[in-house]
């Protein structure tokens, strides 16, 4: 049986969204013209007033967000609130030197806390469950919006954060945990854990898991569903614009439903910014026209992906999101040719590896190089040299043809490559350009 | 009899064959034999030891990738033409010889050991028995 946490508004009529989006939009757009001067400038210099948005159909005549505005603006130049009236902030890691501040009232903290519960009973949870947030706790998102939003649905709530992943099982197993929330990488983590641990998937207490901040593929989603015996749930989001929770999967598990009476999704070609019709990959950019202190118009998220409002048999009419190849920041460019680290991880998977890899780029005579760094398994060990050196030419060819450029494979011992509590490494770039 | 070798997964870069060693030796395994094949990427340590269940645990435990492969320890005078008589008894048996190292040593000082991993250990033994030829047990190994 499908759930909801608010059904009316994820199961209102097509019109009824579009309605209601107009709406919120013109007010939004008054709120940030009177409010955000940095974005008011933007708008003047594209000639656009609040007067000329009366619904969804001129969204498109409004300026973009960027990072590179985020950066500018740093750290209180997009609030459309006084400080005061904010009660929290979140940060982005700002590991590639391009730290964000997010700024949330009450009202900000509550819509987002709504779209992670209507993602938790998505995933066909209620207030009999026990639900335990492993993503990390503090300035990254992940632990307060899960937290948040299993508070609204009434579960019990386990904020164990991340890390300490003896303690997480202890705490799944005593407390009979029924959902698990923290990133893919931490989850498959887990699930090798209980391995060593000599659990089955059937001694495990959960039932399902909610998962994202991170890219990661469909076999990767087999391999916990099946190593933890769960069902395995993605969910989107961006700290710009809340955090988890802006789009979340179904009982279908094929696409995201975006919480579309609170963002306006929109695929654009990202070299002309020109908006695609429905259907076609391009790059997601969002507008957030219920949120007061963060008002995010048109934010280029740099995710490529496609959106399809084909009927759901969930019952849910929002927009669906095809999981994003990867954020273009992940998006690595060798030899010329773009590479996500999701394609390097469905061919490891589909090959019997574990999700356990490195993918390390340098520059040696001008010349871009691509290594993949896989552990070697007891499951694909044999004491035959020629056998593991077939199987690492396999997995040569298929990164091949799956990435259209040669990639050196190494073979590495177990447990060489760090795991992750958090977001996992996997890319590390010694290129000096 | 064929007796089980421990082979060990060898991450290409300085200092892993030290580890394994260092793990033997922290458990005080004592190695009876041992060869290294290597490609240029990685290497596959092979090892004949006393108690190979318990070691290759002990290797598992310490987060190496091990695994045991039926080889046969066939003893040979250790002297000139001695492995040439030996391998004439694997040709007139046809036994398909993948790879083999050796060890000498131990109390039996006239002795070499000779360890061979064939494509088919069972059909080989059989064959081999006919023959005159001595094949250790797991035991033989243990009080050379």
């Amino acid at each position: 049986m499908e759930r909801y946490y608010q059904k009316e508004i994820e199961c209102a009529p097509y019109e009824e969204i579009r309605r209601i989006q107009s709406e919120k939009l013109v007010k939004q757009v008054k709120h940030v013209w009177d409010n955000v001067p940095y974005y008011r400038k933007k708008m003047e210099e594209k000639g656009v007033t609040p007067d000329d948005i009366k619904s969804v159909d001129d969204l498109h005549k409004l300026p973009f967000l960027s990072k590179k505005d985020l950066r500018d603006a740093y750290p209180t130049g997009l609030l459309g609130v006084p400080q005061k009236d904010c009660v929290r902030i979140h940060s982005t890691s700002g590991t590639t030197g391009k730290r964000v501040i997010a700024f949330y009232t009450q009202h900000d903290v509550d819509l987002w806390e709504d779209c992670c519960a209507r993602a938790i009973m998505a995933a066909g949870i209620t207030d009999e469950d026990v639900c335990q947030v492993s993503y990390g706790y503090g300035l990254f998102t992940g632990g307060a919006g899960l937290h948040g939003g299993s508070h609204k649905v009434g579960c019990l709530t386990v904020p164990t954060s991340s890390g300490n992943t003896d303690r997480q099982i202890m705490f799944i197993n005593d407390l009979k945990a029924t959902l698990l929330c923290c990133t893919p990488s931490y989850a498959a983590y887990l699930a090798e854990r209980f391995k060593e641990l000599g659990y089955k998937p059937d001694d495990i207490p959960l039932k399902a898991g909610i998962f994202g901040a991170e890219a990661w593929s469909e076999e990767m989603r087999h391999d916990i569903e099946k190593s933890l015996g769960i069902k395995a749930y993605d969910i989107y989001g961006l700290t710009e614009l809340s955090g988890p929770g802006v789009a979340f999967e179904c009982s279908e598990q094929n696409g995201m439903h975006i919480n579309e009476d609170h963002f306006i999704a929109e695929i654009i070609d990202p070299d002309t910014e020109e908006v695609l019709p429905e259907g076609s990959q391009g790059e997601l950019v969002f507008t957030a026209v219920d949120k007061e202190a963060f008002p995010m118009i048109r934010y280029r998220t740099r995710d490529i992906c496609r959106l399809t409002r084909e009927k759901c048999s969930c019952g849910r009419t929002h927009v669906k999101m095809a999981k994003p190849m990867g954020r273009s920041d992940d998006m690595l460019i060798i030899r010329g040719v773009n590479v996500f680290p999701s394609q390097i991880e469905t061919v490891l998977l589909n090959n019997g590896y574990a999700a356990n890899y490195q993918i390390v780029v340098d520059r040696v005579n001008n010349t871009d190089t691509l290594d993949v760094q896989v552990e070697m398994t007891p499951e694909k060990f044999t004491d035959n040299v020629g056998e593991i050196e077939e199987n690492q030419k396999k997995l040569v060819d298929d990164l091949k043809s799956m990435l259209g450029i040669k990639a050196k494979v190494s073979l590495m011992a177990p447990k060489s490559i760090a795991r992750s509590e958090g977001k996992a490494v996997r890319v590390i770039d010694k290129r000096k350009i | 009899m064929s007796i089980m070798q421990i082979s060990v997964f060898l991450e290409n870069k300085p200092g892993t064959l030290k580890k394994m060693t260092g793990v033997l030796a922290a458990n005080k395994i004592n190695m009876r034999a041992t060869s290294l094949a290597e490609t240029k990427d990685f290497g596959i340590a092979r090892l004949v030891v006393d108690d190979a269940m318990s070691a290759v645990n002990t290797l598992k435990e310490h987060n190496f990738v091990a695994s045991l492969t039926p080889v046969l320890a066939i003893e040979i005078p250790d002297e000139a033409g001695g492995l040439d008589k030996l391998l004439e008894n694997f040709d007139d048996a046809e036994v398909n010889i993948e790879y083999m190292y050796a060890f000498t040593g131990g109390k039996n000082t006239d002795h070499a050991y000779m360890i061979f991993r064939v494509s088919d250990t069972k059909a080989a033994e059989a064959k081999l028995n006919g023959k005159g030829v001595k094949i250790l047990t797991q035991e033989d190994i243990e009080s050379i």
